[in-house]
């Protein structure tokens, strides 16, 4: 039973709560900064109370759609997962999840967490929950005013990930040298998960690279295989640091235009039908690999967490479709190189040539520093580009990435309003096609709110 | 006609998408029709001094900025000094500039010594500065963001590129931002810098091509959309830094 304290800070944040979805709010934040000003420990102590404990997923790219996988999985298996499933991932995102579930006298409605966390909130995020399981899906370079740099990021990471206790399992991403080297530090179980198909991927490492360099004695790292920046498989020939052994491993991925099809290795391997991930680009494939590995550490059957995946439906900006005056508008959230590249190699995967609305904002959500454009492979884009109009708070940025990148002045014009922008892509696209959203995380709520007053039918906020 | 660009350590030196002003650079010479070869200069590897007419030095996470200092000290530094007094012109951003002056002084631990082809010193601050850097000058105003916790000092040779109008600068106290001494550049401007700072690109690439074309022109470009992209980040800046 939560102590008076967390109860008094739960009924401060649930009467916020009230007030705010009364005048049709998300809320998916600001009661649980309410919560957290009233009683600082306020998301530990309702946690404690949660019977399947705690999971938090955390990494630069993929934490959200892993974490709604992970929570189809929990529900398929009859448990109930308390889940900050809008993306909102700091402190307050997660307590404002727990009020949104909780009784008046403080009583979770469900009997497990399922926390994204914000990768800089991580450190401080695992010694209030006390998780069962961390999930750390990849790291990248990721809106550096806010993170700095990513060395420093990984090292506060791996210092708070050793002080957990033994019984804490750690799921992570052994293609990935920052995220396998977490494991390194601390004597506890870990679940690695990776892609051992030899024709994921090429043999030559992307210009964009944010860990080039051995995460333990800092020699060059080699290759046989990289996916994507750092992404690979990846050994230090000076101090013989490799890529852990795969617990959870895809030796064959196929891509398809809606989704792609995995098959596990080994045990696993032999007694299920591949894995069908229903939505497509070779970074879902990874999630779903992540969510997989954390079923398993969560003791759960795998048969069953497949068939979860099999229904999955992804998540605000992540590849979800709305319609629009006859047009097929997916949404794609970008927000660093990493992301973005990923993204347009989930495009391009297809032959698509796409028709673009693309916005770039500097809000805090986006990231201040619009710098990360110039990182992203627009080169790699640009030649399949059938128009692009573009918008944003930012977007004479955006537009200037297009222009450098080769794209033809004649594709691209630039729409400061959002509706005015909207519409304009629309015009554009013969009734019946795509169009193919890129946003910042502000520009694609700016975007989304426009079609929902245009009647689009865009999913609350929360879905 | 054709430009030489040498991008220094990009394996280690390339966060924060310093990368652009390359891709800037380059472009703005092939639209004149200007052929364009960049090569990759980095750890351990001989930098030829004769062969590049314009360096890139950008900025480093903390880890990468070690190797290059140690680089740097070795003949792969000399060679990068010569090529300087062989008319080569330099643009450095943010660690890339602490790395060409005289020397970086960490708060704790002995200093870490630079190329010093500018006459600049670096010192460890306390708070990092982070933020929009919107900066006037005589040729221009310059935008772009900047995000370091070095404080950089300008001796006598080197000149400050510009006045700090929103943002922090070199040091935050005395306004300046960058430096210039002879074709060297430096500066804490990312962004990419040199694509919404066209005059700036262009300063670099005439000087890039009179080093083996004394007699060229640069054609004028249209910077219609550069100059909106400008005005848009400086509009951030003046308002929301």
């Amino acid at each position: 039973m939560p102590d008076a304290l967390a109860l008094i800070a739960n009924a401060a944040g649930k009467l916020t709560r009230e007030g705010l979805r009364a005048t049709g709010r998300g809320a998916t934040a600001l009661p649980g900064l309410v919560a957290l000003t009233v009683d600082p420990d306020f998301i530990g102590a309702l946690s404690a109370t949660l019977a399947h404990g705690v999971a938090c997923v955390s990494g630069t790219n993929g934490k959200t759609t892993t974490a709604r996988m992970l929570a189809d999985i929990t529900r398929t298996a009859g448990w109930d997962p308390i889940h900050n499933r809008s993306g909102s991932n700091l402190d307050r995102g997660v307590a404002a999840a727990l009020l949104a579930e909780t009784s008046w006298s403080a009583e979770p409605r469900g009997n497990f967490g399922l926390f994204e966390i914000d990768e800089a909130s991580l450190p401080s995020a695992v010694g209030r929950l006390k998780p069962r399981v961390v999930v750390v899906t990849n790291l990248f370079r990721d809106q550096m005013d806010r993170y700095f740099e990513l060395d420093a990021l990984a090292k506060k990471i791996g210092d708070a990930l050793a002080g957990l206790p033994a019984d804490t399992t750690l799921v992570l991403n052994a293609d990935d040298p920052l995220v396998s080297y977490l494991a390194l530090r601390r004597d506890a179980k870990t679940i690695f998960f990776g892609v051992d198909d030899p024709d994921v991927g090429g043999v030559v490492p992307q210009a964009i690279s944010d860990a080039t360099r051995c995460p333990r004695c800092k020699s060059p790292l080699t290759y046989k295989r990289v996916v994507l920046a750092h992404v690979g498989d990846w050994s230090c020939s000076s101090c013989g640091l490799a890529r852990p052994l795969r617990d959870v491993s895809a030796t064959k991925v196929t891509l398809g235009p809606s989704g792609s099809e995995i098959v596990l290795a080994g045990t696993v391997g032999n007694v299920f039908e591949p894995v069908r991930v229903p939505i497509p680009g070779l970074y879902n494939a990874y999630n779903a690999l992540a969510a997989l590995a954390a079923a398993r550490a969560l003791d759960l059957g795998l048969a069953e967490a497949i068939r979860a995946l099999a229904s999955f439906r992804p998540a605000f900006g992540r590849l979800e479709t709305i319609e629009h005056k006859g047009r097929t508008l997916r949404l794609v959230l970008v927000k660093n190189p990493a992301g973005f590249n990923a993204a347009i190699g989930a495009l391009l995967e297809t032959g698509r040539t796409p028709r673009l609305l693309a916005a770039l904002s500097d809000r805090d959500a986006d990231g201040r520093d619009v710098s990360w454009i110039w990182d992203a492979d627009f080169e790699a884009l640009a030649p399949s580009v059938e128009h692009a109009v573009i918008t944003g708070l930012r977007g004479r940025d955006l537009a200037l990435r297009f222009k450098y990148a080769g794209l033809a002045r004649e594709r691209l014009e630039v729409v400061d309003d959002w509706a005015a922008a909207i519409d304009r892509a629309t015009a554009l696209a013969p009734e019946g096609s795509e169009v193919v959203v890129l946003a910042t995380y502000t520009a694609m709520q700016a975007l989304r709110a426009v079609l929902a007053r245009a009647g689009a039918t865009v999913p609350f906020w929360e879905d | 006609m054709d430009l030489r660009i040498a991008h220094l350590y990009p394996d280690l030196m390339n966060i924060y998408g310093d990368r652009g002003n390359v891709i800037a650079l380059a472009q703005r010479a092939k639209w004149r029709g200007i052929g364009v070869e960049v090569r990759p200069y980095s750890v351990g590897e001989w930098a030829d001094p004769e062969w590049p007419d314009v360096w890139f030095f950008g900025g480093g996470q903390d880890q990468g900025q070690d190797i290059v200092g140690a680089d740097l000290a070795g003949r792969n530094g000399a060679s990068l000094r010569k090529s300087v007094e062989g008319g080569a012109a330099i643009f450095s951003v943010c660690g890339g500039y602490q790395l060409l002056g005289h020397e970086y002084v960490p708060e704790v631990g002995p200093s870490i010594p630079g190329l010093g082809v500018l006459d600049v010193t670096t010192r460890a601050g306390k708070k990092r500065f982070v933020g929009n850097l919107l900066v006037d000058s005589p040729d221009g105003p310059l935008v772009g963001f900047e995000n370091h916790s070095g404080r950089t000092y300008l001796g006598s040779s080197a000149k400050p590129l510009g006045t700090v109008i929103a943002g922090n600068g070199n040091n935050g106290e005395d306004k300046t931002e960058g430096a210039v001494q002879g074709k060297v550049i430096g500066c804490y401007l990312h962004g990419s810098c040199l694509p919404k700072n066209p005059w700036l690109a262009d300063r670099l690439l005439g000087w890039a091509i009179a080093r083996r074309h004394p007699d060229a022109r640069l054609d004028p470009l249209d910077d219609t959309d550069e100059l909106a992209a400008r005005a848009q980040a400086s509009e951030v800046a003046r308002t929301r830094t």
